[in-house]
């Protein structure tokens, strides 16, 4: 699985933090998403795929690789 | 949508307080692009469905109307507060760049962690609120016990105003908010008098600026000059102290009674508490009381489902209507308290979404594991069909939650 996000659309809604903590951050100083790991472990990828679904901006996407 | 189309009335009538209009059902099938006439008498279009919601929600290039936009009107002339009809006087920037930077500047102040770090303060107020419901003795009401005073309590300490006058806030976000209950003179006056308080609260922070979220915004003019400016400061203020206790007051009553309405619900949840968290996300996504739904202003033309909306129209999206959408959640109509992913529409979505949903999220979890622990016998004191409503406001909500434990 390979993850990345979209710091222009985020808004700051902290989803992706508070159902993924090892994968995504906010930044301090305006909230902004960071991403904490590019290619989650695979015990992680459920829960990168459920905050992917439910960001409000749609700023999360993820890639399945057959291999990963 | 066309213009000799009969057009239905919002809001639309509903059977008992917890349940959806029979009517959003059929619109959805037949009529995802419905005609409505708002209270005031102008038409609106009406969205129901998830994914044309979502669409119009997450467009950027369109926000809420703006007075002056001629946009159709929720309340009668005059009638109706400043959120119904948006204000000329302070206003925050609405859209593109400009609202990004105010939504990152006061967004940071409502992160993840953040929250995680106000818990248990949360917790604190909440345990103390309940033991002072438990200590007045049964029945009661768990509006005015908790899910009132808790999110006026934790927003106070957010801006750093004082919990006591929250008697004022409230009076003043019911005139802010309230579409039918005041005149226009009243809902004037109080808007005048709550701009007053909150430009003094502003002088006072200015000359000893504190840790709270308008002292921090102040600091922050003041060292890089980049700051927000006085109107916006006030602004910001009044729209965070409405939206960050209405709501969730008003959410708290409809989750605890839709958890309640159903004790199969309560109990699965003594079971096992550590579905806390979905529990909460399908409470907001089942609540059919979510008020009016948001309004969106066409500034260009825009096609729904094949049909074309002419730029200039007022486009009202149910948020409600699309959380039961079957074409977007298996089993829609049903309270699944494990349904997870739960993308609910219930804050929105895209660059509008709802700025303090963190703090909500954190606020109705911890109402609801609290709850949970301190009293577990907790029930509806009378038939959910009889949950007296709340009456004009543009936010949905239950008057008084009637309880016994």
């Amino acid at each position: 699985m390979k993850v990345s996000v979209d710091q222009d659309r985020c808004c700051g809604a902290g989803q992706c933090v508070l159902t993924a903590p090892e994968v995504f951050d906010q930044r301090d100083d305006d909230g902004v998403v960071v991403l904490l790991d590019e290619r989650p472990a695979p015990d992680r990828h459920a829960s990168v795929r459920e905050a992917a679904a439910v960001c409000p901006a749609a700023a999360i996407t993820v890639t399945e690789e057959p291999d990963a | 949508m066309r213009p000799d189309d009969q057009a239905l009335r919002l809001p639309l009538p509903t059977d008992s307080p917890l349940e959806p209009p029979a009517e959003w059902e059929r619109l959805r099938r037949q009529c995802p692009v419905a005609t409505v006439e708002l209270p005031s008498g102008d038409r609106a279009a009406f969205l129901t469905r998830y994914d044309h919601v979502k669409a119009l929600l997450t467009d950027a290039r369109f926000t809420r109307p703006k007075a002056g936009d001629g946009a159709a009107r929720i309340a009668p002339e005059g009638v109706g507060g400043p959120a119904a009809d948006g204000d000329g006087a302070l206003t925050l920037p609405d859209r593109g760049e400009p609202h990004q930077r105010w939504r990152r500047q006061v967004g940071k102040y409502f992160t993840a962690k953040r929250m995680t770090a106000l818990r248990p303060g949360m917790v604190r107020t909440a345990e103390h609120l309940v033991d002072e419901m438990i200590r007045r003795g049964r029945p009661g009401d768990l509006k005015a016990g908790l899910g009132f005073p808790l999110p006026v309590y934790v927003i106070c300490d957010i801006l750093g105003v004082p919990a006591e006058d929250r008697d004022r806030f409230s009076h003043w976000s019911d005139a802010f908010l309230n579409v039918t209950r005041f005149s226009g003179e009243h809902t004037r006056a109080a808007h005048d008098e709550f701009v007053a308080y909150m430009s003094a609260h502003i002088e006072a922070i200015r000359a000893r600026p504190g840790d709270d979220l308008l002292g921090m915004l102040v600091k922050e003019r003041e060292t890089d000059g980049e700051g927000l400016s006085d109107q916006e400061l006030i602004a910001t203020g009044m729209g965070l102290l409405v939206a960050g206790h209405e709501t969730t007051a008003n959410m708290i009553g409809k989750m605890v009674s839709l958890l309640l309405a159903d004790r199969g619900r309560w109990e699965g949840l003594l079971a096992d508490p550590s579905l806390v968290r979905t529990a909460v996300e399908e409470s907001l996504r089942f609540d059919a009381n979510l008020g009016f739904g948001m309004r969106r202003y066409l500034t260009e033309d825009v096609e729904i489902d094949g049909e074309l909306l002419p730029s200039g129209t007022t486009v009202v999206c149910s948020m409600p209507a699309a959380n039961r959408d079957e074409r977007a959640f298996a089993d829609a109509d049903r309270m699944d308290l494990t349904r997870s992913p739960n993308p609910h529409l219930t804050f929105g979505a895209g660059p509008h979404s709802c700025l303090g949903q963190a703090l909500a999220r954190t606020e109705l979890q911890v109402a609801l594991e609290v709850l949970l622990r301190k009293l577990p016998t907790l029930r509806l004191a009378v038939p959910a069909e009889e949950l007296p409503r709340v009456q004009g406001l543009l936010v949905g909500g239950l008057s008084a939650v009637p309880v016994t434990w």
